[in-house]
């Protein structure tokens, strides 16, 4: 029992060293549903997320308040707040600059629902984090930057 | 296979403050398993839509820049208590969970 044991864990190695190569090839996260907005969120960088968005050009806007942490001692859980006090906000999208996808998500009010969100995002390291706010047919931005300090001991 | 998800829903004032917690492993497909050393691929929830009552009032897409077991807060202006607040989401996996919650 435990020598066939072994010997098929043996096996799985050899056979896997091989399987590795070809799966390093194939994976890609290309699977993705309809009403996703593909565009946007496999974008690698900010224009090229914003243009998947339907935005161009917005507006720096102060009445776009942004609650994060100056430092995040870990990049992989950073707690991000988004208010618009814009009249007519519609949308609410969140942007890590400097992340890989740098698009994290769009939020889009309907009904009764605030112009605010809040979440939880991860970042692989100190950039700006972008809020695109749409109003009224309009793109409005603004931006704050968060420090990241991956595996430091804070500070 | 979906963990069940927290919600809850207080007034605050006029406005209905909804937060909810999903439990999911957000991979990103970009993190190497440190055992095997091979991609861990990608899962992550696509979609989150919120109904109050019914009519939505929230619609989100979701990418892979969200962290582990996402949080989301957000508010709903009209709403009083005792009405009922449905979360959903789908991942790109397609698997799907949903709650809810009465206004409290």
């Amino acid at each position: 029992m435990n020598a066939l044991r072994r010997n098929v864990l043996k096996g799985a190695a050899g056979a896997s060293t091989v399987a590795m190569a070809v799966a390093v090839g194939l994976l890609k996260p290309t699977q993705a549903m309809a009403a996703w907005n593909t565009a946007a969120f496999e974008a690698k960088n900010v224009g090229d997320a914003m243009k998947g968005l339907g935005v161009s050009g917005p507006a720096d806007s102060k009445d776009i308040i942004i609650k994060a942490p100056d430092i995040a001692e870990n990049g992989a859980v950073v707690p991000v707040e988004v208010t618009s006090n814009i009249a007519g906000t519609t949308s609410i999208a969140i942007i890590a600059e400097k992340n890989g996808t740098p698009l994290v998500g769009s939020f889009s009010m309907s009904g009764g629902a605030q112009p605010f969100i809040s979440t939880r995002i991860k970042m692989g390291q100190t950039s700006l984090v972008r809020a695109v706010v749409q109003a009224g047919g309009k793109s409005y931005t603004a931006a704050k930057e968060v420090k990241v300090t991956i595996g430091g001991c804070g500070g | 296979m979906a963990e069940p998800m927290r919600i809850r829903a207080t007034m605050t004032g006029d406005v209905a403050d909804v937060k909810v917690l999903m439990n999911h492993p957000m991979e990103t497909g970009q993190r190497k398993d440190a055992k095997t050393g091979q991609l861990v691929p990608a899962h992550f929830i696509q979609e989150v839509t919120a109904t109050l009552n019914g009519a939505a009032v929230l619609s989100a897409n979701l990418g892979s820049g969200v962290s582990k077991n996402p949080y989301l807060g957000f508010k709903v202006k009209g709403a009083k208590a005792g009405d009922k607040v449905v979360v959903n989401w789908s991942d790109n996996k397609g698997d799907k969970n949903t709650a809810e919650a009465a206004i409290s």
